[in-house]
């Protein structure tokens, strides 16, 4: 039982329009394409648990796909990461996402069943997705949360999300209308513990669509060449580098440590902007958000537009020749000095510490 | 002959906003307003369809009458009508209510000619949202085509389009028909130079002002900050961290010593770190 129910006896009780009262329960897309889930459902799911116990009601997990698609698994890993329930869509015409069955699924779920809140990944799908769910069900969509929270009295999510470039943040709530959408980016919120002991019931429902009800055809899908794959979302060891290495050939020295350690680079939007790296590797509130264990930012100065992006690593050592630089504010770790020579020397202390261990470990 | 709709948005250049050091809010002062970044790539494309097939462009844009600049910069990109839809009644809006007006000012324009592409930009600088795009399709019941990287052909007369749309792990090549709304991502083309007979007929155009009557809109209801369900309760800045970096120091201040240091302070206070680094390095 949360404190906020429990209010002073004679205060006139907060009463929720019936027909907005209908509507109960917090609910996760969890999306997968070609047998595998993104983990950003995880990541939802784990936040939409805190927010469920909040308000009291069912977390359920909404599943769409194709039969074979390992559908049912993906029910499964939604209740050990937090669900009670699952909603599952399961026709041939969901195989591959397109705009106008996934559309049609989920508003007809939500019709069905009414949920009070509407939680999805802001990726290349989800956004597609909730723009279009919402639009169609003529409710607010608050996107690129970094928050989430409860007004439990007149139970009012309240969605938290950066504004202005990043300089500020702003709270934003649907009063009137349900159920209250809102996407968030991978890695922004913290990925739960997995308890496989917890078990959930389906309820299946059908997509009363055919085939030639959806005019888009998918004609081919051409897969990224793994060896090109950047995950910087989900790397656990990254090396950014800012405009404070100067020129171009200095970017191999960040790349010279990554490879040592095993690590991603990153780098800042205005490299990105230069040619100097690839836009996948922009880390930071137009580029990705990323949460590693250790974070090493070379010639980066800290801006607002940088940090959303990156600070909710566990370990971040900036290097950077002005003392003064907002790195320093909030980094664990400062090295005050030229980067073009701390990186070589932190590459070299690297080495030497790692290739220790390694030996140790052969002749043990 | 295709008629192209393209959306725009003119936005303050992020890239020149700072934030006041001991107040912590934004200066907006003296910051230019610019075409959203991402829009460009939309118009661009809409212009390269019609230098291929012939065509006419409609640039629209919703905003206050300043709005126009960024209407006549598109022009002089190679646009070839301009539309301002501008009214008090549109302030507050939110991006439901925005798609509502941009389609209907949608519908307008398609009583003058039938509309076949709505482009429109991955999402803007300002916002950062993406739901304007998928709003008016829904709206104006458009094929949606987010994320397109590459418009790989248009049959004008079969009404068909083939486009690579990004998607996780890969690319979608997707066959639709038209009309058809297409949001473009960042880096697909690059934008061309504005030519001299061009801006001279951006300078002299008269850009048409549509207010919310013109724009075809009865239900005030549906616009502003009546028709936008999400309402902004709080804004204030991020609580800044008061724990500071530990500054490694050392008596040489060479870096070898300064790395060295550095790395068993960190591993001494978080081993997780070493652990990590034990699984990942070569």
């Amino acid at each position: 039982m949360s404190e906020e129910v429990k209010k002073p006896a004679g205060k006139r009780k907060f009463e929720l329009d019936p027909k907005l009262a209908e509507y109960r329960g917090i609910w996760v897309f969890i999306e997968h394409e070609r047998g595998t889930p993104h983990s950003v459902s995880w990541e939802l799911l784990g936040e939409g648990r805190k927010l469920a116990d909040k308000l009291g009601v069912q977390l359920a997990g909404v599943v769409m796909g194709a039969p074979g698609d390992d559908t049912r698994r993906f029910c499964q890993e939604a209740f050990y990461h937090g669900a009670d329930h699952c909603y599952l869509m399961e026709d041939i015409l969901l195989k591959d996402y397109r705009n106008q069955p996934y559309t049609k699924g989920m508003t007809d779920l939500v019709n069905a069943y009414k949920p009070e809140i509407l939680l999805l990944g802001a990726t290349t799908l989800g956004r597609d997705l909730a723009g279009s769910v919402a639009t169609t069900l003529q409710t607010g969509l608050t996107a690129d949360c970094t928050e989430l929270n409860i007004d439990v009295e007149i139970r009012s999510l309240l969605a938290t999300r950066p504004t202005f470039g990043g300089s500020l943040l702003c709270t934003i709530q649907t009063l009137n209308y349900r159920p209250q959408m809102a996407t968030v980016r991978p890695r922004v919120m913290a990925m739960p513990k997995r308890d496989n002991t917890r078990s959930g019931n389906i309820t299946e429902h059908k997509l009363s669509m055919i085939e030639t009800d959806i005019i888009t055809k998918v004609l081919e899908f051409i897969p990224d060449e793994n060896t090109n794959k950047v995950n910087l979302e989900y790397a656990d060891i990254i090396v950014s580098g800012g405009k404070g290495l100067k020129k171009q050939e200095n970017f191999q020295l960040i790349w010279d440590l990554a490879k040592v350690l095993g690590a991603e680079v990153g780098a800042t939007r205005p490299l990105v902007q230069s040619g100097w790296v690839e836009a996948v590797r922009q880390v930071g509130q137009t580029g990705k958000t990323v949460r590693p264990k250790l974070y090493i930012a070379a010639g980066i100065s800290g801006a607002i537009q940088h940090r959303v992006g990156m600070d909710a690593s566990d370990v971040i050592i900036a290097i950077n020749s002005d003392p003064n630089a907002p790195i320093f504010d909030f980094a664990t770790y400062g090295i005050v000095g030229n980067a073009m020579t701390i990186l070589p020397a932190l590459t070299a202390a690297f080495r030497k510490e790692l290739s220790a261990r390694n030996t140790a470990a052969v002749a043990a | 002959m295709i008629h192209i709709v393209v959306c725009i948005k003119q936005v303050p250049d992020s890239a020149q906003i700072r934030v006041h050091p001991v107040t912590n809010t934004i200066m907006r002062q003296g910051v230019p307003a610019i075409i959203n970044p991402y829009d460009l790539f939309a118009l661009e494309e809409a212009l390269r369809i019609k230098d291929k097939f012939g065509g006419f462009v409609t640039v629209i844009t919703m905003g206050p009458p300043q709005a126009e600049a960024a209407l006549r910069k598109a022009l002089s990109f190679g646009a070839d009508d301009a539309i301002l839809v501008t009214d008090r009644a549109f302030a507050g809006a939110d991006t439901l209510a925005t798609s509502f007006a941009l389609a209907s000012a949608i519908r307008q324009i398609e009583k003058g000619m039938p509309v076949d592409l709505v482009f429109c930009g991955k999402q803007t600088i300002d916002g950062d949202t993406a739901q304007v795009g998928p709003g008016i399709a829904k709206r104006l019941n458009l094929e949606l085509l987010t994320y397109i990287s590459s418009i790989v052909s248009v049959n004008t007369d079969k009404k068909e389009i083939v486009v690579q749309r990004r998607s996780e792990g890969g690319v979608q090549v997707l066959k639709t028909r038209l009309p058809s709304l297409v949001t473009m991502l960042e880096g697909s083309n690059e934008m061309r130079f504005a030519t001299m007979p061009n801006m001279i007929r951006a300078a002299r155009t008269t850009i048409k002002r549509w207010d919310r009557v013109a724009a075809g809109i009865e239900d005030v209801t549906k616009i502003g900050l009546k028709g936008s369900p999400t309402v902004v309760s709080k804004v204030f800045a991020p609580s800044p961290k008061t724990v500071k970096a530990e500054i490694i120091q050392t008596n040489s201040g060479e870096p070898d010593e300064m790395a060295a240091t550095l790395l068993m302070k960190m591993f001494t206070k978080y081993p997780h770190v070493r652990e990590q680094l034990e699984k990942s390095a070569v």
